[in-house]
């Protein structure tokens, strides 16, 4: 029986359940000493001065590292320290003392003077003419003549005057926009036109592993222990970073507790670790507690936007106007709202569709993708807008969704771009089912007491799914096959489970496989990134790519020992079977190591990539290799899909929104591992919940300084804010450009989870969309009560 | 000086196993700090925020723990007893239920295990600018941050605002306001009984403290009477999650009814004062009157009369008052279904 499709009981299990799994943090080595940051007290400054004499005079200090001492980074990227802090929180510089006190208090003697700059927290006040910007070469990025370029945007004061004057988004010249068919014409087709200022927070990843790190130099050699979610990537971006040959950089981190996208090749932060770690000549262990990881630890863009949908009377989509104001954060530049209008796009397949935005930079923490970078936003900010047309053109709500998805041979993008594969309406109709949509629409309105009952449905596409990278297999001479995966370990068994695909082409029980992950020095495969949802599709695909190398070859050996022809022979169950009689993989791979050449490795495929070429040139001779590029075909973008059901109460007297069901329904390709699928819908949503009903960023104009900067301020969601009820299903449905057929399903469940609530939650209100995220009991209640609403139009960190 | 955050410093700590001991240490030591369950001072440690020379830590004291019957039908409970403890206890929700509700919504059951009904009731205040170190009126300054036309102030008072902003954080403190309770206070030379009503300060008394507590006094146990024992009683908490989080505004209240009618009521709201508040004006109100949702609508308005809502904070009034409103006639969910 297949390997794929099974649950299986990842390799790390026993290690994380017992506390035997080492973390970053939990490393150490012999003298290590630790280091503390030294954060910007000011959201924009220029540090004048420095006096660290009596920190570094403190018994037990070692050293302190400065900015000038790190990777320069150029314009707009983000260095590991800085003196020229552009957000409260930001590390100006590290110091290293014999233990973590000595650190800190020798942190809290040195003497900073920073000379305090101009800030903006919120996007719109940079846009004002004479507004502040966070940075000094601008406060926004565009493509000019020498490509992307930092420059200083303002808008008119007309602008902002007719937005008021008109109660919506101020909508100046844009950065970004394209446009696509007629969209006066397709406006002017419909029946019903929905227009909505719409807001969206700012929130941080906050893993449960904050980024820590250790390092420490021998020879020459650097060995940084961090946390990541992409183990190959990172080890290649830190050794880039740091100036190094690869080979002189040993990266471990083979558990991570948690990334969503904060962590995809590791964190600027480790430069400080491994520099300092250097600079002193000892081991440095650099934690970061849950304080810092707030500030450097990345955050979700925020979009202030607004949009008009035309729609006929049947429920079809005409036309779509959409402009997107982006809350970058300082550094970067993130693509969030740019997504955000090809997911508009794609799942909505307008008639005609125009899109326009701009990403501001602020003086708030770095923000980098965060699952479903931009997906996860539009959907839970749009989907109540559908809702809100089906109501008004008396239409199921569902039915509206349907008839406006996407099926194969649809396009999206103004490059009009196809997908590999779209189940979205069978993932609509199984999940409609599965939560008995027809049942639950009853609900809808329904009222307990002072409870009222609302019904959501929410649709969540995704990149799904990249390609190109290497698979790299061992059998050795035990018979046992070891799956060298360069792909991260942070949580979602993908490093474990996507191994599979050879296992499956090669017969093989799981019990007779090694997953080997996680550190540099056990030589790894060049990888995708653990992002974007990439890694199930990518390395399944390079695995079976791999598995059918080491096929060929175990059937060549075992004609070159048995006798006939290659192709005679069957593999599976560990053993080669022909003509010639059989032997077993141990033998082949002893038999492999013996004929030499491309059987153990010492000659490899020409179009690996360098990284697999050093790791099996350091494995060759030690069994039978399998490695192989992954050539196969891929014609079209790979998207998934979640459609997310929720049922709701909402108490019209205290404005609490209570989450009793939730049903995910996935189109993620053939089903890798159905534990782990339902791990991946159920966890997204309740982290989409959060989205949707409590997680945020607050900071104060006046000060640009930041307040939930704990969990306990910021409220991610906590287990009782989840429904005990939560269900999913999949279609299953192989996506025909891969050979496993497994696309990616990491992104889109959040969307599904958030835009199922506020869609619910519009429901709840009679069909008012509040167009406000998150739908906190403040903004609830007001709207409940018809007070004036808690938050002004626009504001988006409050 | 630069910050540092989530890092305690080095203290002297000491760990009385009697009383007497711990009044010593108190007595001894100016400017020792007393640490409970920890909840709320090791949040100040880490930010270095406060850093007392010296903590008494009151775990190992076993007397000040545990909850004994009163002569009168009523309770007293120990201030180092767990909340966890005083959720489950039988005779508490026996006779005081609206305790062991509010002592049960306290944050997580971890939080609960640990900390203490004492240091439930003193906790300091969640201000968010006090507690980020800011120099306001509380921690000695002379401005607060929080009460300005831009502030993020979504969480902090709408009435009771008097120079400072901030709000009463403690759950349990309104249901032993409601009940009437005293707490028991000792110092090296004295023990003193103030009422529940009387233990809050609001900044127009003191700015810069939480409660009648001097330097030197712990507070020991907790008394209530057996006169609000077995009476109907009502606990409401809204916050924006349901574990880990503060109360929006909560209500706490106790009503002696008979022949269908309200004799007589005690009716607390939190979270939206400096101190938890005590409406007098609805208990009048709705003595004599049936415990319905009328009753309830007119007690609701009353409970707000005089709020005055910040910047971000208007929601505070509706939701106080229809907590009131649900306190009043018993429930949320009055009403048939629909």
């Amino acid at each position: 029986m297949a390997l794929i499709g099974q649950n299986i009981i990842p390799p790390d299990l026993v290690a994380k359940v017992t506390g035997r799994a080492k973390f970053a943090e939990d490393f150490r080595a012999e003298g290590m000493v630790f280091a503390k940051l030294l954060l910007s007290p000011m959201p924009h400054g220029r540090v004048r001065r420095v006096d660290a004499r009596r920190a570094l005079a403190m018994p037990g200090v070692l050293g302190i590292l400065r900015a000038d001492e790190v990777p320069r980074a150029n314009a707009p990227g983000e260095q590991a320290l800085t003196d020229e802090p552009k957000y409260v929180g930001e590390p100006i510089l590290a110091v290293a003392a014999v233990d973590e006190t000595t650190a800190a208090d020798a942190i809290e003697a040195i003497e900073i003077d920073i000379e305090p700059l101009p800030f903006a927290v919120d996007p719109l006040d940079s846009l004002r003419a004479g507004g502040p910007d966070a940075r000094l070469d601008g406060n926004t990025i565009r493509f000019g003549e020498n490509g992307r370029e930092v420059v200083s945007m303002k808008w008119p004061a007309e602008v902002f005057r007719a937005a008021e004057a008109e109660g919506r988004l101020p909508m100046g010249e844009p950065t970004d926009e394209w446009e696509m068919g007629d969209l006066d014409a397709a406006m002017g087709e419909a029946d019903f036109v929905v227009e909505d200022t719409l807001i969206h927070q700012s929130l941080t990843h906050h893993p449960m592993e904050p980024r820590s790190s250790m390092a420490y130099w021998e020879n020459g050699k650097c060995h940084l222990f961090g946390s990541t979610q992409s183990t190959g990537r990172a080890h290649g971006a830190l050794a880039g970073q740091l100036d190094l040959d690869p080979e002189n950089l040993v990266f471990v981190g083979q558990y991570c507790g948690g990334g969503f996208g904060s962590k995809i090749t590791g964190s600027p932060v480790y430069l400080v670790t491994a520099l300092l770690a250097r600079k002193i000549n000892r081991p440095v262990m650099l934690r970061i507690n849950r304080y810092e990881e707030n500030y450097i630890g990345r955050g979700r863009p925020g979009f202030q936007a607004w949009t008009r949908m035309g729609f006929r009377g049947d429920g079809k989509i005409t036309g779509i106007d959409l402009y997107i104001v982006q809350d970058h954060g300082p550094y970067g530049r993130s693509g969030d709202y740019f997504t955000a209008s090809l997911v508009t796009h794609l799942m909505y397949q307008p008639d005609a569709m125009r899109f326009r935005g701009i990403t501001v930079y602020t003086n708030t923490p770095p923000r980098a993708a965060q699952r479903a970078p931009g997906g996860a936003q539009i959907v839970a900010m749009l989907e109540p807008l559908i809702d809100k047309a089906a109501r008004e053109l008396g239409l199921d709500r569902v039915e509206v969704r349907r008839m406006n998805l996407p099926g194969h041979d649809s396009t999206f993008g103004p490059a009009r771009n196809r997908t590999t594969s779209t189940f979205a309406r069978e993932a609509l109709d199984i999940g409609a089912e599965k939560f008995d949509w027809e049942e639950k629409k009853a609900l809808s309105g329904r009222r307990r007491g002072t409870k009222v009952t609302g019904v959501g449905v929410g649709v969540s596409p995704y990149v799904g799914g990249s390609s190109g990278f290497d698979g790299l297999l061992l059998l050795r001479p035990d018979g046992k096959l070891h799956i060298h995966q360069g792909i991260g370990n942070l949580g979602t068994h993908s490093f474990a489970d996507t191994g599979r695909a050879a296992a499956d082409v090669l017969g093989l029980d799981w019990e007779d496989c090694a997953v080997v992950w996680g550190d540099s020095a056990q030589h790894l495969p060049y990888s995708s990134v653990q992002a974007g949802s990439q890694t199930t599709h990518a390395h399944t695909r390079a695995n079976h790519a791999a598995g059918l190398d080491m096929k060929r070859k175990l059937q060549e050996v075992a004609a070159d020992t048995l006798g006939g022809a290659a192709n005679t022979y069957t593999v599976a169950g560990g053993r080669i079977s022909g003509s010639g009689g059989a032997m077993t993989f141990a033998q082949a791979a002893r038999r492999a190591i013996a004929m030499g050449g491309e059987y153990s490795g010492e000659v490899l495929p020409d179009d690996i990539n360098d990284v697999t070429r050093r790791s099996a040139e350091a494995l060759a001779g030690n069994g039978l290799m399998g490695v192989a590029r992954d050539n196969f075909s891929h014609e079209g973008q790979t998207w998934s899909w979640v459609i997310g059901f929720a049922t709701v109460e909402v108490d019209t007297e205290t404005g609490a929104v209570e989450i009793l069901e939730y049903t995910g329904s996935a189109d993620c390709g053939v089903v890798v591992h159905p534990r782990s699928l339902a791990a991946q819908i159920h966890g997204g949503a309740v982290q989409g919940f959060g989205q949707a009903r409590s997680q945020k960023w607050v900071f104060d104009p006046t000060w640009g300084a930041p307040f939930a900067h704990r969990l306990y301020t910021a409220r991610p969601p906590g287990i009782l804010d989840v429904p005990s009820s939560m269900d999913w299903v999949a279609v299953g449905e192989p996506d025909p450009q891969t050979p496993v057929g497994a696309k990616g399903i990491g992104e889109p469940p959040v969307g599904a989870g958030s835009a199922a609530v506020t869609s619910a939650v519009a429901d709840a209100l009679g069909g008012r969309c509040l167009c406000r995220i998150p739908l906190t009991t403040d903004v609830v209640l007001a709207e409940l009560e018809g007070r004036p609403p808690p938050h002004q139009l626009t504001e988006i960190h409050s | 000086m630069a910050i540092i955050r989530d890092m305690i410093p080095t203290f002297d700590l000491f760990q009385p196993t009697d009383i007497g001991e711990a009044l010593r240490l108190l007595d001894e030591h100016d400017g020792a700090w007393v640490l409970a369950g920890g909840l709320d001072s090791l949040d100040w440690f880490k930010d270095r925020i406060k850093r007392p020379e010296t903590v008494v830590e009151l775990t190992g004291v076993a007397d000040l723990a545990g909850i004994r019957e009163g002569e009168d039908g009523g309770l007293e409970i120990g201030a180092m007893t767990t909340l966890a403890e005083v959720a489950r206890s039988k005779l508490i929700r026996g006779r005081f239920p609206v305790l062991a509700q509010s002592a049960a919504e306290v944050a997580t059951p971890q939080i609960r295990n640990q900390g203490t009904l004492g240091g439930n009731l003193i906790q300091d205040t969640r201000c968010w600018y006090y507690r980020g170190g800011w120099p306001c009126y509380r921690a000695g300054g002379n401005i607060c941050y929080a009460g300005t036309p831009k502030s993020m102030n979504r969480e902090h008072a709408v009435i009771g605002q008097n120079r400072c902003v901030a709000v009463n954080g403690s759950d349990t403190a309104g249901a032993l306001m409601a009940l009437d309770a005293w707490m028991v206070i000792h110092s090296a030379d004295k023990e003193r009984e103030i009422a529940a009503a009387d233990f809050f300060l609001g900044p127009d008394i003191d700015i810069e403290r939480m409660t009648v507590l001097e330097p030197g006094e712990l507070l020991t146990a907790v008394r209530i009477p057996g006169n609000w024992a077995g009476t109907r009683q009502y606990w409401e908490k809204v916050r924006d999650r349901q574990s880990w989080d503060w109360a929006l505004a909560s209500v706490a209240a106790a009503f002696d009814e008979s022949d269908g009618l309200i004799r007589g009521a005690r009716i607390v709201v939190n979270g939206v004062a400096p101190t938890p508040v005590r409406i007098g004006a609805v208990e009048e109100f709705v003595s004599g009157r049936t415990a319905d949702d009328d009753t309830g609508l007119v007690a609701g308005e009353l409970a707000i009369r005089g709020f005055r809502p910040l910047r971000h904070n208007d929601f505070k009034l509706p939701l106080t008052r229809n907590l009131v409103r649900r306190a009043v006639r018993g429930g949320a969910l009055a009403g048939a279904a629909e």
